[in-house]
């Protein structure tokens, strides 16, 4: 396992910000750590690279304890904490330099910082101080010396918070190539995010694991309130829809297309396809609305 | 380490603070030596260095405070401590790249004062009429002073996310250590032990290794008293975990 939590906890004074977590995840996994803001991602990943000790329970990064081999943990993982701090002062270069010497990356550092560079689309502002770069730029950064030594597990703080649609896809699209053969554990509050990367999701809500399943599975598992929309050839009154046993709402939206909600467990398809028989209607178009993961996790996360 | 070391040496000379400590310490000490006219070498008519090795601890109560204000208070601020620690590397090796960067500084302010060492070898009747067996001690008790300067200001700097605080504390916590212990000494009330007190403050080793003598003593005095400051800087470290 690259990552594996066994009921962690973290408690401030009068606050449970982790309250018993456990999980674990498998070498090449990406993961989406969502949540919504204050849930206990930070404080998770902060116990996972070592930055803060858990009240109790432990966890370990590729077989090493965050509390008994610390620096293993550390040389295993990158880490992109949140808000990306970054020296302003330093140049590009020199910074990347720098954390090169801090992992004691032997053999041709240059090399290899050209090659992050290169990676991370930093080549044209590679000579720039870090203070004077965009937000993309210095998230980019703060990518690349997460990357620089090239760690088994990468831990990332919300890689794409502030950025615009742009950069949060170059963002992406980086992070999906670095995870392909390795293991990436990011936080998000964007549902998108996930979708788009994460092979599974995690939701946490007020320190407690609230789902932790395959992205599909979770879409599937919550399509229990469907939405039907339908295209008739013929004029339907509303309330002939309305009439259908199993239809809970119905919405126009636009010339004879109606958007139908089904109570909880019907499958409306042949149903209305019954009522337009019946009705010597002809369905000219039918089709689900898939659930987003945004109303799964609102539906996860509400109080 | 080298690589800490040499961040944190960039980081006062890319902020122009290495700059202005070493011209600011010349300057005020250079004023109180030569050119004011009641403290002046010239006038005093003896060829001795007492007016550095007297002005110098009250000037680096401020310089060194100012310099190690930011060290950890920045680095907390800006969440590049969280960074830096979260890399293959231990609180301890952090503390003492800062505490060697800044001792390194205090070096680099004193150095050119040796330009007075020989200024004053110089004019003296007949010329090298200096003690110099006292003002080489004396160069080493600034240094050690500098040493616990550095230590004070990183556990100040250790305390707090705010700098102007850690400054305060640490100009407090060096002026007490340094001259307070003395003073406090002094009260009839605490006469039975008032070797004891004089002995915890900085300025009776300081004096002692002045004379010229090092004695292990008060060499163990001073690395002991910046251990116990990088110590307690580390335990604050630790404690914010």
């Amino acid at each position: 396992m690259s990552i594996d939590v066994i009921g962690l906890s973290k408690e401030y004074s009068e606050q449970k910000a982790v309250d018993n977590i456990s999980f674990a995840i498998k070498q090449g996994e990406i993961v989406g750590f969502l949540g919504p803001n204050g849930a206990g991602k930070s404080t998770t990943m902060k116990m996972l690279t070592c930055f803060v000790l858990p009240t109790s329970g432990k966890a370990q990064i590729c077989g090493f304890d965050t509390q008994v081999s610390p620096l293993e943990v550390k040389r295993s993982i990158g880490y992109l904490p949140e808000h990306n701090p970054l020296y302003l002062d330093m140049y590009v270069k020199e910074y990347l330099n720098f954390v090169a010497g801090i992992y004691g990356l032997k053999g041709e550092v240059s090399k290899i910082i050209k090659t992050i560079i290169g990676n991370t689309g930093l080549s044209p502002e590679q000579n720039k101080k870090i203070g004077a770069l965009s937000k993309g730029y210095r998230q980019r950064v703060g990518l690349a010396q997460a990357m620089i030594h090239n760690p088994r597990v990468l831990i990332l703080d919300e890689p794409t918070s502030g950025l615009d649609p742009n950069q949060i896809n170059d963002i992406r699209k980086l992070i999906t190539d670095f995870g392909k053969d390795r293991t990436v554990l990011l936080s998000t509050h964007i549902m998108q995010e996930v979708e788009a990367m994460c092979d599974r999701v995690i939701i946490i809500n007020k320190g407690k694991i609230v789902a932790d399943d395959a992205t599909v599975n979770l879409q599937k598992r919550f399509k229990a309130s469907l939405i039907l929309h339908v295209e008739f050839k013929n004029e339907v009154l509303k309330q002939q829809l309305k009439e259908i046993p199993g239809v809970e709402m119905v919405t126009e939206n636009g010339r004879n297309r109606w958007k139908l909600a089904a109570t909880k467990g019907t499958d409306l398809r042949e149903i209305v396809f019954k009522f337009a028989v019946e009705t010597n209607n002809v369905i000219l178009q039918q089709n689900e609305e898939e659930q987003r993961l945004e109303e799964i996790f609102q539906h996860l996360t509400k109080d | 380490m080298i690589h800490l070391l040499k961040k944190e040496i960039r980081s006062f000379l890319s902020s122009l603070i290495a700059i202005i400590v070493i011209v600011v310490f010349l300057l005020a000490i250079g004023l109180f030596m030569w050119i004011f006219p009641d403290s002046n070498v010239l006038d005093f008519g003896y060829s001795n260095m007492d007016m550095l090795f007297n002005m110098a601890p009250w000037v680096f109560i401020f310089l060194i405070s100012a310099i190690t204000m930011r060290s950890f208070s920045e680095e907390k601020r800006m969440g590049t401590y969280e960074s830096l620690v979260t890399k293959p590397i231990g609180a301890a090796q952090i503390i003492i790249a800062k505490y060697l960067a800044g001792l390194v500084l205090v070096l680099f302010s004193i150095l050119p004062t040796l330009i007075y060492f020989y200024t004053i070898y110089q004019l003296g009747s007949p010329i090298g009429n200096l003690d110099i067996g006292a003002t080489i001690g004396s160069y080493f008790g600034l240094l050690f002073l500098g040493s616990c300067y550095v230590a004070i200001g990183l556990f100040s700097s250790s305390i707090t996310e705010n700098q102007i605080i850690s400054f305060i504390v640490s100009m407090f916590l060096c002026y007490f250590c340094f001259s307070a212990f003395e003073q406090i000494s002094k009260l009839s009330a605490l006469a039975p032990i008032d070797f004891l007190l004089e002995w915890i403050g900085i300025n009776y080793h300081y004096q002692s290794i002045s004379r010229g003598v090092l004695d292990t003593r008060d060499v163990i005095y001073f690395l002991s008293f910046t251990v116990l400051f990088l110590g307690l800087t580390f335990k604050m470290t630790e404690k914010s975990k």
